[in-house]
């Protein structure tokens, strides 16, 4: 069903069902499952390992971090460096990707965001980012329940121009497992989550589906395919 | 003083109060807190612990879809929201008290009883619903006395094809070891490693076309380790009204495509365990035990055919008047969940819903519904967030009428009413000492958290 023509691989994590969230409730938070290659950043990784304490690593077999701001109201992005989104596309790719060459060539690219009454917010976006991390980065208004987990459908984008949409990997069978619950389907329809920037997606509109105008209180149905 | 601390709003607030700390609840307070700058929302609980069926109903092996925990959690450290577990609706204190101390009351506590069937033997022993059941392997207080007997039979019935029949079936079938690093209830997990069940029925009244599950957790089920999968090759012939169907859902299609792959390799591995997939039929009675009285010994079944149901563009499925039994140890129904009214409150008991208009409970000022309550017990997690949205619209829309009418107590009038009543409530800190120690101990046993299930020990942490 899916196709892949480029050297990237199924993400990583989804065979995985021993994801684990560790919260300290408003504290720094760490959930996922990494299989990180090392890069620049593991210093700060293991000096973050050893402030949060043995107590928030318990059960937390393979896990990568996700820290998100402890004032936010959504999870902000603090640090390029953790993000198991940004390495489950990649996680194959040349080391060209690697985080820390972006942050070496400061690489971005513009995205726009069109909210659910049209209003428009172009943001840059670093090569490797998904578009829900970054979008939290913004104080854009994408929900984001399973924090890039691929266990929700909350961060639903529609890409705008079908010539960037074809861009864009295929969705795997996981991702298109969510998508079906996702309100206000379209054709061009992506998770937040596994949309990766990468230079050729320069330019990319997304928009954020207007599923309000769409609820109805007896049984809705999401929208066919 | 400890109104004082805990009231930070002033006086020209918007008092809210949610009832029910599950999805719809949380959605509502968040889309609540971020619509009106002046509202106090205060989330009240029966149980001591927060997040309703994130806790209760999301099974222990899908621990990404309980990440929105985190999001929950921020919520209710909003300096303008506050969470008040072990506090009853019904019990604690009653609706007209609620409406009397806050402008707004949200109803989100969902939906604590079942559909019944309503056919003869239903009361045998070995027949749960499968809520009991997923509440016991949650460790829910009210469920972790029961002791479902999985050691006196090699096959189980799951009536029903929506997720939560695949979440039990799934639960029945996989390794124990494989659980045992999930939070699973630990008396849960000692019955699964005694358990003797090796078969499971996923029993439906309609055809593969019309299973309610989502490909998501019928792709797992297909995929647990050693486990042998049957479905009869000629349930999944379509007639050209199932072709109509699915034409227009992408869901009925992708559940098609996966059911049909799976019947072609159907029966060739020979697994430890099985899994059978029982289309077209219908349950008319259960049958007593020969062995054991006044215990299940299995389901007769009428066997179904499918026909149209006027416009819908749904096919209903009605008795061929040919029947079948199936011998089993264990039912788990999986026919829906039912919600309960409390006194003074509307209700629709065909429906089991709260007539409203938008989340806007009928003909009751300053009160609505949000989540199972309001349009049922079905969907996702996320249902509840657009649903969240439509309630708080209605709210918002009215308030400007209710704030310039009235001023009311809100958290102030609740802390003097649980003090006069002496009930012992559960604060959002109060929660965080559980989560602590169930986390400190299930860290001792490679578990992301050892839940405390008895009422006893949840009520000792305060």
């Amino acid at each position: 069903m899916t196709t892949s023509s480029r050297p990237t691989s199924k993400p990583v994590y989804v065979s995985s069902n021993k994801v684990v969230g560790g919260t300290n409730f408003g504290d720094e938070v760490i959930s996922g499952q990494s299989q990180r290659s090392c890069d620049s950043s593991s210093i700060m990784f293991i000096s973050k390992i050893s402030r949060l304490g043995a107590q928030a690593f318990k059960g937390l077999s393979k896990a990568p971090l996700r820290i998100p701001s402890r004032r936010s109201f959504f999870p902000k992005v603090q640090n390029d460096y953790l993000f198991p989104s940004s390495h489950k596309l990649f996680s194959t790719t040349p080391t060209s990707n690697s985080q820390g060459e972006n942050e070496d060539n400061n690489q971005k690219i513009s995205v726009t965001f069109f909210d659910k009454d049209g209003e428009e917010q172009e943001i840059k976006v670093p090569i490797g980012m998904s578009m829900l991390e970054a979008a939290h980065e913004n104080d854009i208004e994408l929900e984001g329940a399973c924090e890039g987990s691929l266990a929700c459908s909350t961060c639903h984008v529609i890409v705008m121009d079908v010539e960037q949409y074809n861009k864009l990997e295929d969705p795997t069978d996981e991702e298109n497992d969510m998508l079906d619950l996702a309100f206000g389907l379209t054709e061009t329809s992506r998770l937040g989550c596994q949309v990766i920037a990468k230079p050729e997606l320069e330019g990319l509109r997304l928009a954020l589906p207007a599923a309000t105008r769409n609820f109805a209180v007896d049984g809705y149905k999401p929208k066919p395919h | 003083m400890i109104a004082r601390k805990f009231s930070s709003a002033t006086s020209r607030s918007l008092r809210v109060c949610v009832v029910g700390s599950g999805p719809a609840g949380f959605y509502t307070a968040e889309k609540m807190l971020k619509a009106h700058e002046g509202a106090e929302v205060d989330i009240i609980d029966r149980l001591p612990t927060p997040f309703g069926l994130v806790r209760s109903g999301v099974a222990p092996d899908h621990p990404e879809t309980k990440i929105v925990i985190n999001q929950f959690s921020r919520v209710a450290q909003n300096e303008r929201c506050s969470f008040f577990g072990n506090v009853s609706l019904g019990s604690s204190i009653s609706l007209s008290e609620l409406r009397q101390i806050y402008h707004v009351v949200v109803l989100a506590y969902g939906a604590e009883s079942d559909r019944i069937l309503g056919i003869k033997g239903e009361e045998l022993k070995g027949i749960h619903s499968a809520r009991e059941f997923v509440w016991w392997y949650n460790g829910h207080p009210d469920f972790s006395n029961m002791t479902p007997d999985l050691k006196n039979t090699d096959t189980a019935i799951v009536l029903g094809q929506g997720n939560v029949a695949l979440d039990v079936a799934r639960i029945l079938l996989r390794s124990p070891t494989e659980l045992s690093t999930t939070d699973i209830a630990s008396h849960a997990l000692d019955a699964l490693r005694e358990s003797s069940i090796r078969k499971v029925y996923l029993v439906g009244r309609r055809g593969p076309v019309q299973a309610a599950c989502t490909a998501k957790e019928l792709r797992e089920i297909l995929a647990i380790k050693d486990l042998q999968i049957n479905i009869k090759e000629a349930d999944l012939v379509k007639t050209s009204a199932d072709e109509e169907e699915m034409k227009n859902n992408r869901i009925r299609k992708r559940v098609f495509e996966l059911l049909s792959k799976a019947s072609s390799t159907s029966g060739q591995t020979s697994g430890q365990r099985e899994l059978e997939f029982t289309f077209f039929r219908k349950p008319d009675k259960f049958l007593e035990s020969d062995d054991r009285s006044g215990y299940v010994g299995g389901v007769h079944f009428e066997k179904t055919t499918l026909k149209g149901n006027g416009d819908s563009g749904y096919q209903i499925a009605t008795g061929t008047g040919e029947y079948e039994d199936i011998k089993c140890g264990l039912v788990l129904k999986s026919i829906g969940y039912k919600s309960i009214p409390v006194d003074g409150l509307p209700f629709d008991h065909s429906k089991g819903v709260v007539p409203n208009i938008k989340g806007r409970v009928i003909s009751e000022d300053g009160l609505y519904v949000c989540g199972w309550l309001k349009r049922g017990p079905t969907g996702i997690i996320a249902t509840n967030l657009y649903d969240a949205e439509e309630t708080v619209a209605s709210i918002y829309e009215d308030v400007s009428k209710i704030e310039l009418t009235s001023r009311k107590p809100g958290r102030e009038g609740l802390l003097q009413l649980l003090e006069s009543k002496k009930i012992k409530f559960f604060t959002f800190d109060d929660w965080k000492k559980i989560d602590f120690e169930e986390k400190r101990v299930g860290g001792l046993k490679g578990k992301p958290r050892e839940k405390l299930t008895a009422w006893k020990d949840l009520l000792q942490v305060k």
